[in-house]
């Protein structure tokens, strides 16, 4: 089997982003540890979006929403299992991560329908304004709801616990969160491949087309919609675990832009577009954050130059166009 | 006389103080290519845009099979079997052109909601597509980008599209259209035998095309149907001549 050239640099990707961790322990800069972390957990969050930004063509600006919900998820359920306080209907916390990921992927699930179902009937400008609306009135409500931290935010003591894993070692939890990205990785080639990927593709190309072959565009949207959720839900999840830490700011509409950004940077619609983004952020962000407080503008001239002069972000320069079967 | 298969009862149509469509009926019977002609902007497209649901009439009904679509919308009337072509082009233009017809035959075999069969390996969509794109003549092209074809190839992809759905009435605006006189005349041999799988609305310019072609002329002028008739009827009409064919009759 020969790879693509694509497959390639997504193969590099990967495997320099899984260096990273042991390199810095190699170095003594475990600092780095937590930088790569961050990567595979914006990436993931990316990949959520990407599904309905890059396969869907659908905006979404709102996706904060589901990155807050996850950490609060994290976080609220991590309060109870240390307080031993019932959560509603007599249900228990728990520190356990496959739990808090599980009630994370039913509850984002349960709002990416709600929000789905009112946000897809526009189109356009209308519904990266309405996604927009959305997050903003949960971010609202957990700023304005005192028992889990208000504007403070809420921290989660000790950060949650995996299976077999001591997950407070940074490295530890660096494998999980690559572990998940590679899962959400996993999961959007497959989709993609699908015929649930080729009528979204194909609804973003020419949604009259897809239409008039029989196939509804608003359902295949609105499931895409709320897998995507569910899967940003899950690095929220993560994010409120590495900084053990839920706060407000992660359901901002600056952090929606950010992943935006991210998916813009590494190639938008591509199985590794936000790894690479992710990356590039990061690094970005690392390197010249501690150059200046500006850092974000030279970030939006370097966006600016990527939508000017490389449409298919980073990956799209590495591996040309994209191609479809 | 055969069975109808399509009907459309008193429609109606307005963009704002324009009547698009005044007052049309029109039916399509079994195995008939019915053409519909006039002049530019007498509304030809609006009609066919209202007979799929892209476009909402404002008054009247239009029956497909015995039941009345008037309320549908786009994705359902094509699964009761209107397939279409567009007077412009209307594909996926970044998948392939056999990419474009697996997803009319995924359409045709009813649910999209499959996550993890990558469609590639599907060869229950890949060879029904091929052989779709076999019969059109565009086999050779299957692999290219659906935006890559020339405008002639997109016109023969949209109708493998509509084959693949195994349409019981087909709809066809301009088929003929920037295809020059070769891709005409194998067209019209095609469409020729196409009728005998599912009747045949046929908006065309083309009048030797429509004159091979038509068991009956329906002609459109100003949003109002003057006359339906057999070709001969059609070329000795004295109100045709005048409204559209000219001297080309
Ligand atoms: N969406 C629209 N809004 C307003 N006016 C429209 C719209 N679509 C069509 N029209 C007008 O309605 C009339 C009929 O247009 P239509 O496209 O149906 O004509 P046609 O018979 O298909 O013409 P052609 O032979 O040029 O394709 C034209 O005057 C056109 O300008
Ligand atoms: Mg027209």
């Amino acid at each position: 089997m020969t790879l693509s050239r694509e497959t390639l640099i997504n193969l590099i990707l990967i495997v320099l982003l899984a260096a990273v961790p042991f390199v810095a322990l190699g170095i003594g800069q475990p600092f780095y540890i937590t930088l790569a972390t961050r990567i595979a957990i914006l990436a993931l969050a990316a990949v959520g979006l990407n599904l309905v930004l890059g396969l869907g063509g659908l905006v979404s600006f709102g996706h904060a929403a589901f990155f807050g919900i996850g950490g609060y998820v994290a976080g609220i359920l991590a309060a109870h299992a240390s307080s031993g306080e019932a959560l509603m209907f007599g249900l228990a916390g728990s520190d356990q991560m496959p739990v808090i990921w599980l009630v994370t992927l039913i509850v984002c699930g349960i709002v990416g329908l709600a929000i789905g179902a009112v946000s897809l009937r526009t189109s356009g400008v209308y519904f990266i304004m309405i996604t927009l609306a959305f997050s903003q009135m949960i971010y609202y409500f957990a700023v304005s709801w005192p028992a889990y931290g208000g504007e403070d935010g809420l921290s989660i003591l000790v950060r949650n616990r995996f299976p077999g894993v001591n997950s407070m070692k940074p490295i530890s939890y660096f494998l999980i969160c690559l572990g998940m990205l590679i899962a959400g990785l996993g999961l959007f080639s497959l989709i993609r491949a699908s015929r649930f990927g080729a009528a979204l593709q194909a609804a973003r190309q020419n949604a009259v087309r897809v239409a008039a072959v029989g196939i509804s565009p608003y359902p295949i949207r609105l499931a895409a919609f709320t897998l995507s959720g569910m899967i940003t839900g899950v690095a929220g999840a993560l994010y409120a675990d590495l900084n053990r830490f839920a706060s407000p700011s992660m359901i901002s509409w600056h952090m929606s832009g950010e992943l935006i950004v991210l998916i813009v940077l590494g190639g938008t619609g591509r199985l590794f577009g936000p790894v690479a983004g992710a990356m590039l952020y990061v690094v970005f962000e690392f390197a010249l954050g501690g150059l200046t407080e500006r850092w974000q503008f030279f970030l939006g001239l370097i966006l600016l130059a990527v939508v000017l002069f490389a449409r298919g972000g980073l990956l799209g320069l590495l591996a040309g166009k994209a191609r479809h079967g | 006389m055969a069975e109808t298969v399509l009907e459309i009862e008193n429609l109606v149509k307005n963009f704002g103080a324009l009547r698009a469509t005044d007052g049309v009926s029109l039916d399509l019977r079994q195995g008939e290519i019915h053409a519909l002609i006039g002049p530019n902007g007498a509304g030809k497209s609006t009609l066919i845009h209202q007979i799929c649901g892209t476009l909402k009439p404002d008054q009247g009904n239009i029956r497909f099979s015995g039941q009345d679509i008037t309320a549908l919308g786009v994705a359902e009337r094509a699964r009761l079997g209107l397939g279409r072509t567009f007077q412009v082009s209307s594909i996926a233009p970044e998948f392939s052109a056999l990419r474009n017809v697996m997803l009319a035959v995924q359409a045709k075999q009813g649910t999209s909601f499959r996550f993890f069969t990558p469609v590639m390996r599907d060869r229950s969509l890949t060879e029904p597509a091929m052989a779709m794109l076999e019969r059109v003549g565009l086999a050779a092209r299957a692999d290219i980008p659906a935006a890559e074809l020339s405008h002639g190839e997109r016109r023969q992809l949209e109708i493998a599209i509509a084959l693949a759905l195994e349409s019981r009435a087909f709809l066809l605006d301009e088929p003929m259209a920037g295809m020059g006189p070769e891709g005409s005349k194998a067209l019209t041999g095609f469409l020729d035998g196409l009728r005998h799988e599912a009747p045949i609305l046929l908006v065309e310019h083309d009048m030797d095309a429509v004159f091979a072609l038509a068991d009956r002329i329906s002609v459109l002028v100003y949003g109002k149907i003057i006359t339906t008739g057999t070709v001969d009827e059609i070329r000795r009409d004295p109100a045709v001549r005048s409204a559209y064919l000219g001297d080309h009759a």
